[in-house]
């Protein structure tokens, strides 16, 4: 399609029998000829391989940079040790969230992965903020890629030895092929795996290196979107956006003490007042996670009643798909408090017709992290 | 065996009428994990949305191909949505109708103009 961004793996996804669809700006694999059942389980099971260089990657150099993130996004920077990664988001003065991300202390600078349909947005929200004292570089010449599951570190580790003595959210540089790659233990499907910045024009040669293993398949869009949804891990444009809190969106775990009410570096972040005064006082609403009853997957935008006839909406499914793991429709929306206990029986209508759902813990199948 | 531009088919035998999706369709799809069928004994029109089949990513509504009745549905294929992917012109057939007006079938086209319109 004309005007879209390719990646550096784009040939490869072609030659892979790939099903490629407009994401974000880029021409990206939906799928493969497996089908995303079996690319799901593939990466349950054993091992996938992700293309997510569409993401956004920058680095903030300068002395203040920690303590200058600290002014866009309400996470302790500063307390990171080297070495490590934390999620993280960017709040807006009304305390909704304006991106999710990853961020790395990677000693002389921090590392930050961003939402591809975002990152324009991010780098100017960065600079505006950031700069002069603190240097905003948009890392653009190097693709990143996402190997996952539970066969992920033997893959890795089958070309440098040190990816097994990674812990989940730990960060590295790592030499695969010879090439020095930047990779994080961490991912967005719930499983164990890596995230692997690599020079992009190694890109392509490292994919296939990874993918001649028997335990590692390509994996795309498709079945990226039905692994986080299982793993209970927020979209932003749909489970999170400018209009809902950390504290709406249960993502407070992802805020440290020393960033809230009574901590050492307490607010001083876009919202604080708002989003402080939620954790204290609590909020109207919450997300979810929501199991159909039937088989009917429930999608992004069912509204959701409390009665099976009559009374007012009083929520929203934001993601829903089919979750091959648990071999049934889950979904994750926004209720208020009163109908958000697990094990509460809500409605959505579907085709006119209104489908009971229940209220369930999230995630929906258990995370394989390395701790 | 008849084709529509909805990628259905259909099968005339001694005037009742199986339906179905093409491989074409089915391929398309993708993995499908839903499958809602109408009750036999409904009166449908073409063109009136008759099935609703969910894969992964979306759903899609079937439309009847031709006015009549419907006859019998594939309860198999409600309980085992994937025999959809696997087996679409055969074992996966969607539900079995009577043509009010047979001479509709007339309009739709045979495999080899099927095969011309999918490209």
């Amino acid at each position: 399609m004309a005007g879209l961004h390719k990646t550096p793996l784009y040939d490869l996804h072609v030659e892979l029998g790939a099903k490629m669809v407009p994401f974000a700006g880029y021409d990206m694999p939906v799928q493969y000829p497996a089908g995303i059942m079996a690319e799901h389980r593939q990466t349950r099971e054993l091992a996938g391989l992700f293309d997510v260089s569409h993401m956004g990657q920058v680095k903030l150099h300068g002395a203040g940079a920690a303590a200058a993130f600290e002014a866009l996004i309400p996470m302790d920077v500063a307390g990171l040790a080297e070495g490590r990664q934390r999620y993280g988001f960017f709040t807006n003065d009304v305390g909704g969230i304006e991106d999710d991300l990853m961020f790395a202390n990677r000693g002389d600078h921090l590392f930050v992965v961003v939402n591809a349909a975002c990152k324009d947005a991010d780098i100017a929200r960065m600079k505006a903020a950031l700069e002069p004292e603190v240097q905003v570089e948009p890392v653009t010449d190097r693709a990143l890629l996402a190997l996952q599951g539970p066969a992920a570190e033997r893959a890795l580790a089958a070309l440098d030895p040190r990816a097994a003595e990674m812990r989940f959210m730990d960060v590295a540089n790592l030499h695969l092929l010879g090439v020095e790659c930047w990779v994080s233990r961490s991912g967005y499907t719930g499983e164990d795996g890596y995230e692997i910045s690599v020079p992009e024009r190694l890109a392509e040669q490292l994919a296939r290196h990874l993918l001649e293993q028997d335990d590692v398949l390509p994996i795309g869009l498709g079945a990226r979107d039905s692994l986080r949804l299982e793993a209970g891990l927020c979209l932003y444009g749909q489970d999170i956006d400018a209009a809902s809190t950390p504290v709406e969106a249960g993502l407070v775990w992802a805020i440290q003490t020393t960033r809230r009410s009574g901590g050492a570096r307490a607010g001083g972040f876009p919202g604080a007042e708002r989003i402080l005064g939620q954790m204290a006082d609590g909020a109207d609403s919450k997300r979810v996670g929501l199991r159909p009853e039937g088989r009917a997957p429930m999608r992004e935008g069912v509204p959701l009643f409390a009665e099976a006839k009559g009374g007012a909406v009083v929520g929203r499914i934001t993601s829903g798909s089919f979750g091959p793991t648990v071999g049934g429709p889950v979904a994750m929306g926004y209720l208020p408090n009163k109908f958000a206990e697990p094990g509460t029986r809500v409605f959505g209508e579907l085709r006119g017709k209104r489908l009971p759902l229940t209220v369930s813990a999230l995630p929906f199948v258990a995370a394989g992290f390395k701790r | 065996m008849k084709f529509t531009e909805e990628h259905e088919w259909l099968l005339d035998e001694s005037g009742v009428i199986t339906v179905g999706i093409t491989e074409h369709a089915a391929e398309q799809l993708g993995d499908i994990v839903f499958v809602e069928l109408p009750d036999a004994g409904t009166e449908v029109s073409k063109d009136e949305e008759v099935v609703v089949i969910e894969s992964v990513k979306a759903a899609s509504d079937i439309l009847a191909p031709i006015d009549g009745e419907i006859v019998e549905v594939n309860e198999a294929i409600v309980d085992n949505p994937a025999m959809v992917n696997d087996d679409p012109q055969g074992e996966a057939w969607f539900f079995k109708m009577k043509a009010s007006d047979p001479s509709q079938m007339d309009d739709l086209m045979d495999e080899a103009g099927y095969k011309d319109f999918i490209g």
